[in-house]
C-alpha cells in the first residue's frame, strides 16, 4: 500500500474522468454532423456504449486486454470479473496507483474507439445490429489489439513499437473498421447530395469537449503526474492548435473562406495524429505533427474520400484512421528519448530502427482491423441485416430506432 | 377583403412592423422561411460537402386587411423593407374569402382589425 502515489492517483482519477468526457463530446462533435431527424440516434449510440463496454470490460474485455499473457496475442481469461484486480497496484502496468483505477483508465478507451466508429456508418445503421456489432467488435478486435500493443507480453510491444497513448488501439483500429463499415454498410440514399451539418454549434462544443478529454487521453498515459505527462499535455494541445490553423489556411487557400467545420476537424485531426507521439516528443516536434496532420487529413477528407466513392459518412477514416497512420509513423521520426527514456530514438533524433516497427505496427493493426470488421459486418448482415429500411432512412432514426425526436417545434 | 404575404430580408423586420403600426396594422403572423429570388444565394461549404441549391433565410409577414387598406399595408410593407439592393423581397395581394375570429364568431370586416 505504500507504494501508492495520492498524486499519481489523484492525477488518474481525474484522467479517467476526462476521457469519459470524451465519448459524450464525440456524441456532440458527430451529432450536430448530421441531419436533425438523426441526431439523438448518433448519441443515443455513443452513449449506449458507455454501458455496455463498461460493463464487458470488468466482465471478461480487461482480462483479454491487459491479463497474463498467452502466446503474444491474448490476455486469456485469469482476471474475469476482475479476479485479482484490486487496490494493490499492478507493477508491470501502472506501480503507483491502485490496480483496479489503471483498469477503469483503460475502460474509457475501450469504450470510445467502437463509437468512433459510428460516424462511418451514420444514418443508416439499425440499432440492434449496431450493439451486436459494437460488443462482439470490441471483444475480437479490440481487446485482442490492445493486448498486442500495450499488454505485457503482446507482440507489438514486444517488437519495440511504440504507441504512447493508443494511435493504433484506439484510432487507426477505429479508422480501418470505419473504412471496412463503410464498405459493406453502403452509402447513404442519395449521396453525395446528402444535408449539409444541422448544428454546427453542437459539432464546435463536441470537438472542445474532445479537446478537453484529450488531455486525460494523452497526459494520462503517463500513468503519473510528472514529467512525462506534462510532456503529453503539451505536446497534446499544441499538435491540436496547429492542426486546427493548419486545416484553415487550407480552407481559406482552396475555398476561399477559413470554415468552422475545417478549423475543428483540423484540431481533431491534430489530437489523433499525436497520440501515438504525445509522450516522447517535443514541444516543437508536436507543431510539426499537427502542421502535418492538418495538411495530410484535408487531403484525405478532401480529396480521397470523393476519388474513391465511399460514404465515410463523418470521417471516422479520414481522420481517426488516416490521422492514426500518420501519427504512428510521425512518433518514428520525432520522437527522442530527452522527453521519455523509456521510449526511443527517431528518425530526427538518430535512431533508423523505430519508424520500421511503427510501419508494421502500422499495417498490422490496420489489417487486422480491417479484415475482422469486414468479415464481422458481413456476418451481422446476413443473420440480423445491418442497414434500416429505406424508407426508415428517410423518416429518420430518431423516430423509426427510438420512438424520439430531438427537437419539438410546435408545443 | 385581401390577403397579404411579404418576404423580406430578416434584418428588415422591425422596421416592418413599425410601418404597419404606423398605419394601424397591428395583427400580423411572422414566420422564418428559406428561399431565393433572383439573387441566387451564397455557397456553402462542409468539408467535403458543398451546398449548392442557394436558399437563404427569409421572413414572410402575412396581414390579413379590409379592401380599403390594402395599399396602406404594401406601401408601409415596401417601405419598411426597401433598402434598394437586390435580395429586398416581393410582395403578394391575394383575394381574402372569409375571416372568422375564433373568440367571438364575428366575421368579415369587423374580423380583420
Amino acid at each position: 500500500m505504500d507504494k501508492i502515489s495520492a498524486g499519481d492517483t489523484a492525477w488518474m482519477l481525474i484522467s479517467t474522468a476526462l476521457v469519459m468526457l470524451m465519448t459524450p463530446g464525440l456524441a456532440f462533435f458527430y451529432g450536430g454532423l448530421v441531419r436533425r431527424k438523426n441526431v439523438l440516434s448518433i448519441m443515443v449510440q455513443c452513449l449506449i456504449l458507455v454501458g455496455v463496454i463498461s460493463i464487458q470490460w470488468v466482465l471478461f474485455g480487461y482480462s483479454l486486454a491487459f491479463g497474463p499473457d498467452h502466446w503474444h496475442i491474448i490476455g486469456g481469461l485469469s482476471w474475469v470479473g476482475l479476479h485479482n484486480v484490486g487496490i494493490v497496484p499492478n507493477a508491470n502496468y501502472a506501480p503507483t496507483i491502485p490496480h483496479i483505477l489503471f483498469m477503469l483508465f483503460q475502460m474509457m478507451f475501450a469504450v470510445i474507439t467502437p463509437a468512433l466508429i459510428v460516424g462511418a456508418f451514420a444514418e443508416r445503421m439499425k440499432f440492434s445490429a449496431f450493439l451486436i456489432f459494437s460488443i462482439v467488435w470490441a471483444t475480437i478486435v479490440y481487446d485482442p489489439l490492445a493486448h498486442w500493443v500495450w499488454g505485457v507480453g503482446g507482440m507489438l510491444r514486444q517488437l519495440g513499437a511504440l504507441d504512447f497513448a493508443g494511435g493504433t488501439v484506439v484510432h487507426i483500429n477505429a479508422g480501418a473498421a470505419a473504412l471496412a463499415a463503410a464498405l459493406v454498410i453502403g452509402k447513404r440514399k442519395g449521396y453525395p447530395d446528402t444535408s449539409p451539418p444541422h448544428n454546427l454549434p453542437f459539432a464546435i462544443l463536441g470537438a472542445a469537449l474532445l479537446w478537453f478529454g484529450w488531455f486525460g487521453f494523452n497526459a494520462g498515459s503517463a500513468l503519473s503526474a510528472g514529467g512525462v505527462a506534462v510532456s503529453a499535455f503539451a505536446s497534446t494541445h499544441l499538435a491540436a492548435g496547429t492542426a486546427a490553423v493548419a486545416w484553415a489556411a487550407m480552407d481559406w487557400i482552396r475555398t476561399r473562406r477559413p470554415t468552422a467545420l475545417g478549423t475543428i476537424s483540423g484540431a481533431v485531426a491534430g489530437l489523433v495524429a499525436i497520440t501515438p507521439a504525445s509522450g516522447f516528443v517535443t514541444p516543437l516536434g508536436a507543431l510539426g505533427i499537427g502542421a502535418l496532420a492538418g495538411l495530410v487529413c484535408y487531403g484525405s477528407v478532401m480529396w480521397m474520400k470523393g476519388k474513391l466513392g465511399y460514404d465515410d459518412s463523418l470521417d471516422a477514416f479520414g481522420v481517426h484512421g488516416v490521422g492514426g497512420m500518420l501519427g504512428a509513423l510521425c512518433t518514428g521520426l520525432w520522437a527522442t528519448v530527452a522527453i521519455n527514456s523509456a521510449g526511443a530514438n527517431g528518425v530526427f533524433h538518430g535512431g533508423g530502427k523505430l519508424i520500421l516497427w511503427q510501419f508494421i505496427a502500422v499495417v498490422g493493426s490496420f489489417a487486422y482491423s480491417f479484415v475482422l470488421s469486414f468479415g464481422l459486418l458481413k456476418l451481422i448482415d446476413k443473420v440480423v441485416g445491418l442497414r434500416v429500411k429505406p424508407d426508415h432512412e428517410s423518416i429518420g432514426l430518431d423516430l423509426t430506432q427510438h420512438s424520439e425526436s430531438a427537437y419539438t417545434v410546435v408545443g | 377583403m385581401k390577403y397579404v404575404i411579404a418576404i423580406i430580408q430578416p434584418d428588415r423586420l422591425d422596421e416592418v412592423v413599425a410601418a404597419l403600426e404606423e398605419e394601424e396594422i397591428i395583427l400580423i403572423t411572422v414566420s422564418e422561411v428559406m428561399g431565393r429570388g433572383r439573387q441566387k444565394g451564397v455557397a456553402e461549404v462542409y468539408r467535403s460537402h458543398v451546398e449548392r441549391n442557394g436558399l437563404l433565410h427569409k421572413i414572410k409577414v402575412e396581414v390579413a386587411v379590409n379592401d380599403s387598406d390594402v395599399w396602406k399595408a404594401v406601401d408601409a410593407i415596401a417601405s419598411g423593407a426597401r433598402t434598394g439592393h437586390v435580395g429586398d423581397g416581393k410582395i403578394f395581394v391575394l383575394d381574402l374569402e372569409e375571416c372568422i375570429r375564433i373568440r367571438t364568431g364575428e366575421t368579415s370586416n369587423s374580423a380583420i382589425r
